[in-house]
C-alpha cells in the first residue's frame, strides 16, 4: 500500500509535506484554540485564496513564473495576518470583528482575482480542496523552510506563548512584551496556513489546526500532552487521509478532515464511557 | 531604620478629568503587611497598578527598592496575585506546575529554556502553599481556593520580597478565606516576605496585616492595625464615604 508513495517523487514529496504540516498545523492550533481564536485561521486561510488567486492572474496574464501562486499565497496570508493585528487595535472592544473584515475582504479578492484570471479551472480546484500531485518541488522547499522557522521560534518562545495565553495580564504586568509575542504568534500562523494550503486546500486548513486540538483537549492532562496529543492526532489524519484520497481518487482535504473527525468522535466516545465506567466504580 | 522598599512620592494619577490618587504619599518598610483598604474607586487598583509600572504618574515618583522606578529592572523581586487571577479560562489544559512554571518566564529571559534548577523551584513553590499532591492536576479541576493558592505559589515561585495581591479573596468561601490568611501571616513572618494586600475585609485584615493604610483618592490613614482598631467609626465612615459596618471575625 505504502509502495507507490515511496516509488513516485511527486508522492513522495506530498507524504513528506503531510508529515510537515501534521505536525506544525496541530502545534500551532493547541495554541490557537486555547486563546478562542480558532476563526483567525479561517479569515487567514481566505486571504491566503486572494494571494493565491493574485498569482494566478499574475501567472497567466504576465506568465510570471518565479512569483507562483503558493508565494504569493504566503505573502498575502502574512499581510492577513499584520492587518488583523491592525484591526485588533482599532476595535479595541470588538476584537473579533477583525476576522469578518478579513474574511470578507480575502473572499472579495478571490471573486475578483479568479475572475480576472478567466475563472475556475482545475489548479484553483487544487489549492481549495487541496491535491496529492500539487506540491512541486520548490513548493516543498518552501514548506521545509517555513516548518524549521516554524519549529524554531515555537521552541524559543515556547514559554512566553504559552503564558500569553494563559495569563495575558500576569504576562504583561512580569514585563514580557504581550503584543510583539502576539504578533510573532499570528505570523507563525500565517505561514503554517499558507504551508498547509497545498495539501489540505485553503476551504479545509484551519480544521487541520483545531479539530486534533478539539480531540486532544478531551483527553489530556495538560497544555505539553495536549500538544502532543494533537500532533499525534494531525499526524494520523495526514497519513490515512492522502494515502485513501489517492487510491479513492478524492482530494484529500476531504478525507484528511473525515479522519479527523472521525478522531474527534471516537475520542468522545471514548472520554465519555471512561468516565461512565469510573462512576460506576465508584458508586 | 531599613529604607523602605516601596515609596510613594506626592503621587497624582487621574483618567482623562477624573482623579484617581490626589498627592498620594506611603511608604512600605522591608517585613511589613500592610493592608490596603477603601471604597470601591477610592485608587487601590489604581495605586497597584502605578506600583507595577502598568501605569505611570502623572505627578510624584515611586522607588522600589531604593531604586526609581523607571531604572527599577529587578521585578522578580515583586509577586502580584492579580483579582482576576482566578476568572480565567477553567477547560484550559494546564497543570499546576505549567501554570506555576509562569511566573518564572520574565526571569528566565527571552531565548532561554525552562532547566530542571527551574522545576525544582516550581515544586518548592507548590510545596510552599501545601499543593504539592495536585503537581500534575489541570487547574480547571481545582477549587477555588485551591486555584488561588496555585496563583500564590506562581507569584512566590520568583523568590519575590515583596507580595502585592489585590482582592486575592473574592469568590472564595469562608473556611478557605481564613486558611489563606493564615498562609499569608506564615510567608510575612517566616519567609520574611513583604506583603501588600488590597481587600474590602477590614476585619479579617486587621486580625492578619500589622499595618493599615485607607485610600480613597487621597490617604486618610496609615498606622498599625492597634491604633487603626481605635478610630471611630465616624471617621471611618467619612474615609468611604457612607455609612459603614466594621465587622470583626472572631476565628
Amino acid at each position: 500500500m505504502f509502495s507507490q508513495f515511496f516509488e513516485f517523487e511527486f508522492l513522495r514529496t506530498t507524504f513528506y509535506t503531510g508529515l510537515i504540516i501534521g505536525l506544525i498545523a496541530p502545534l500551532l492550533g493547541t495554541f490557537v484554540v486555547v486563546r478562542r481564536l480558532a476563526l483567525i485561521a479561517d479569515g487567514l486561510s481566505h486571504v491566503t485564496l486572494a494571494g493565491i488567486a493574485f498569482g494566478l492572474f499574475m501567472d497567466k496574464k504576465y506568465g510570471l513564473a518565479t512569483l507562483t501562486p503558493f508565494t504569493t499565497g504566503t505573502i498575502f496570508s502574512v499581510f492577513g495576518a499584520l492587518l488583523i493585528e491592525k484591526l485588533r487595535t482599532v476595535y479595541k472592544s470588538y476584537q473579533d470583528l477583525a476576522i469578518p473584515i478579513i474574511l470578507s475582504g480575502g473572499v472579495g479578492l478571490s471573486v475578483i482575482f479568479i475572475a480576472l484570471a478567466d475563472g475556475l479551472n482545475n489548479d484553483l480546484y487544487s489549492y481549495l480542496f487541496g491535491s496529492v500531485s500539487a506540491v512541486s518541488r520548490t513548493d516543498f522547499n518552501t514548506i521545509r523552510i517555513i516548518a524549521v522557522v516554524v519549529l524554531t521560534l515555537m521552541i524559543v518562545f515556547y514559554k512566553e506563548l504559552f503564558m500569553l495565553s494563559f495569563d495575558e495580564e500576569h504576562a504583561e504586568v512580569s514585563g514580557i512584551h504581550a503584543k510583539r509575542i502576539h504578533l510573532l504568534f499570528i505570523l507563525l500562523t500565517a505561514l503554517v496556513i499558507s504551508a498547509s494550503i497545498r495539501i489540505v486546500g485553503v476551504l479545509l486548513v484551519s480544521a487541520l489546526m483545531t479539530l486534533p486540538v478539539a480531540a486532544s483537549i478531551r483527553i489530556a492532562k495538560g497544555f505539553k500532552q495536549t500538544i502532543i496529543y494533537s500532533i499525534i492526532f494531525g499526524e494520523a489524519s495526514v497519513i490515512f487521509g492522502i494515502i485513501s484520497g489517492y487510491y479513492l481518487e478524492i482530494p484529500p482535504g476531504g478525507t484528511i478532515v473525515m479522519v479527523s473527525i472521525s478522531i474527534l468522535f471516537i475520542t468522545i466516545l471514548a472520554k465519555n464511557a471512561w468516565v461512565s465506567l469510573q462512576r460506576k466504580k465508584a458508586v | 531604620m531599613t529604607a523602605p522598599i516601596v515609596e510613594f512620592k506626592n503621587i497624582t494619577y487621574a483618567y482623562e478629568d477624573k482623579i484617581a490618587l490626589d498627592n498620594i504619599s506611603l511608604t512600605l518598610p522591608k517585613g511589613a503587611f500592610l493592608g490596603l483598604v477603601g471604597p470601591n474607586g477610592g485608587g487601590k487598583t489604581t495605586l497597584i497598578k502605578l506600583l507595577l509600572g502598568v501605569l505611570k504618574p502623572q505627578q510624584g515618583s515611586i522607588n522600589l527598592f531604593e531604586k526609581d522606578i523607571d531604572q527599577f529592572k529587578a521585578w522578580h523581586k515583586i509577586g502580584f496575585v492579580s483579582q482576576k487571577a482566578n476568572a480565567f479560562n477553567r477547560g484550559f489544559p494546564a497543570t499546576v506546575k505549567e501554570v506555576v512554571g509562569t511566573g518564572l518566564t520574565a526571569q528566565i529571559g527571552y531565548l532561554k529554556l525552562f532547566t530542571n534548577k527551574h522545576r525544582q523551584k516550581v515544586k518548592e513553590a507548590v510545596a510552599l502553599v501545601g499543593m504539592s499532591k495536585y503537581l500534575n492536576q489541570n487547574i480547571g479541576d481545582l477549587s477555588g481556593g485551591q486555584q488561588q493558592r496555585v496563583f500564590i505559589a506562581r507569584a512566590l515561585v520568583s523568590d519575590p520580597e515583596l507580595l502585592i495581591l489585590d482582592e486575592p479573596t473574592v469568590g472564595i468561601d469562608t473556611e478557605n478565606v481564613q486558611k489563606f490568611y493564615e498562609l499569608l501571616a506564615t510567608l510575612n513572618r517566616e519567609k520574611g516576605i513583604t506583603l501588600l494586600l488590597v481587600s474590602h475585609d477590614i476585619g479579617t485584615m486587621t486580625k492578619h496585616a500589622n499595618g493599615i493604610a485607607c485610600l480613597n483618592k487621597e490617604i486618610h490613614f496609615h498606622g498599625d492595625t492597634s491604633s487603626f482598631n481605635q478610630l471611630s467609626e465616624q471617621r471611618l465612615s467619612k474615609f468611604y464615604g457612607h455609612d459603614l459596618n466594621v465587622v470583626t471575625h472572631q476565628h
